[in-house]
């Protein structure tokens, strides 16, 4: 019969869990301050992003503030589909994922480590992103709520992307197979993200904007749940 | 060390090992030859955890896989043809990384201590892409052992070495080996595994077809053993 861990036990299996997090993000931000290559190519796709559907849309005032929750949210998630392949080729590329996964922590670690790392590359880009697109458009993009949908948005985003990369990178077409595999299962979370932004940018009742904040937030605890569960058998072979 | 019985793995309908029965002394340089495509990659790859068997046993240090894996891996080190470092880390940087995750006390102690034995400590503010193959490969090394592990595992170190890296690549792993670990090396090439490796196995049609030691076979006989265990075979 399998005994249960005794407080001590559970504590130093807490510290190291925790450490293995901090370590990958650690890492993460320092391979990226060396080579740029993941927030630069996120960057640049972002704001070209946004450039085209300026110069594509010619909004009136009237219109303008009807669109920006679907612009702001395609260009986030294109973007992040970018981060994200680039961030797991990191790991496959030297065989690094294999030392991840050969050190004597639960896995879940790991998977913990990349969200976090890839959720902060997607929220440095959504700052710079935000007050480019009220310049160019003209509109107000500065509201506590709004900002707490996209970070909202964005972790379910990140979370069931972070796995499903971890899936692609094994495969040979992984930079086509993400978008594929991640697009169709993020949907109810992009719907929420945009009908909620949508909500808060043209002054709706909260009582509008709750529904779609609690499907946001459920989507948030199913996709880490579900990661939390698939990420071993993912990545072992 | 390590003890396996009637291993088998498949991928799909392919059998890849076939009930492999393997053990492993402390102490024991055991070199796992073969051609191409019998599985010793994947015979290394279920021992470090990175793979699930699909059936028989597998026991490192005592320990169970995959039941007990997170207990195998911190008693084991891996050495595979990829380097497993970050090429926009330092060659400290990496080793440090490395030991946090395993939680190495004195971590920076301990990383001159194998830069140092690696012969790297000139090169431990370098970035490791700037590194020549051979140095990355020592690094290797160095990561595999940073947690001093009871068991070691190589599967082809000498990969795209030149002569002299490889001479270097032998030294380093005789002091490795000569700490009394539990050794375990792929190659294809005979004649620096011949002067290392105490036992020769061989695989083939994903078992193990022949077996022997170095003081068994004599000097200058693997090439020899090896070709009639495949005529065997």
């Amino acid at each position: 019969m399998k005994r249960d861990p005794s407080p001590t036990t559970l504590r130093s299996q807490l510290t190291a869990f925790f450490r293995v997090i901090a370590s990958i993000i650690w890492k993460d931000l320092t391979v990226e301050l060396r080579s740029r290559e993941l927030l630069t190519a996120m960057l640049v796709f972002a704001l070209l992003v946004v450039l085209i559907f300026n110069f594509a849309l010619e909004l009136d005032v009237k219109n303008r503030t009807g669109v920006t929750p679907g612009i702001l949210w395609v260009t986030f998630t294109f973007a992040g589909t970018l981060g994200l392949n680039r961030s797991m080729a990191i790991e496959k590329d030297r065989g690094c994922l294999d030392g991840l996964l050969l050190v004597p922590v639960d896995r879940s670690a790991i998977y913990f480590g990349k969200f976090i790392s890839n959720l902060a590359f997607m929220v440095i880009v959504e700052i710079i992103i935000l007050p480019v697109y009220s310049a160019l458009y003209n509109v107000n993009l500065f509201h506590p709520g709004l900002l707490l949908v996209i970070l909202l948005g964005s972790i379910g985003y990140m979370a069931i992307g972070t796995l499903l990369a971890a899936m692609s990178v094994q495969t040979r077409t992984r930079d086509v197979l993400l978008p594929i595999l991640l697009f169709p299962v993020v949907v109810p979370v992009l719907v929420a993200a945009v009908k909620s932004s949508g909500g808060f940018l043209q002054g709706s009742e909260l009582a509008e904007i709750l529904p779609w904040l609690n499907l946001l937030i459920a989507y948030d605890v199913i996709f880490i749940a579900i990661a939390l569960m698939l990420f071993d058998y993912i990545v072992e072979e | 060390m390590i003890v396996v019985k009637n291993l088998v793995k498949r991928f799909g309908l392919k059998t890849v090992l076939r009930g492999v029965d393997f053990q492993v002394e402390p102490g024991e340089f055991v070199a796992l030859l073969g051609s191409n495509g019998t599985g010793k990659t994947t015979f290394l790859r279920i021992l470090a955890s990175l793979s699930r068997p699909t059936g028989g046993n597998v026991r490192i240090a005592g320990c169970r896989l995959p039941a007990q894996a997170e207990a195998v891996r911190s008693r084991l080190g891996f050495v595979s043809h990829q380097p497993l470092l970050y090429g926009d880390l330092t060659t400290e940087e990496n080793l440090y990384f490395y030991g946090r995750m395993y939680a190495i006390p004195n971590i920076e102690q301990r990383i001159s201590e194998v830069l140092d034995m690696l012969g790297l400590d000139f090169h431990r503010r370098d970035l490791v892409r700037t590194l020549s193959r051979g140095m990355q490969q020592r690094l290797s090394i160095g990561r595999a052992v940073l947690h001093d592990p009871q068991v070691l595992l190589f599967d082809e170190p000498y990969t795209g070495l030149d002569q002299n890296a490889s001479v270097m690549l032998d030294k380093m792993l005789s002091r490795v080996a000569a700490r009394g670990r539990a050794v375990v090396i792929t190659s294809h090439d005979l004649i620096h595994i011949e002067d290392l490796a105490t036992r020769y196995d061989i695989l083939g049609r994903g078992l193990i077809v022949a077996s022997s030691t170095r003081e068994k076979l004599g000097r200058g006989s693997l090439l020899t053993f090896y070709r009639q265990a495949f005529q065997g075979a």
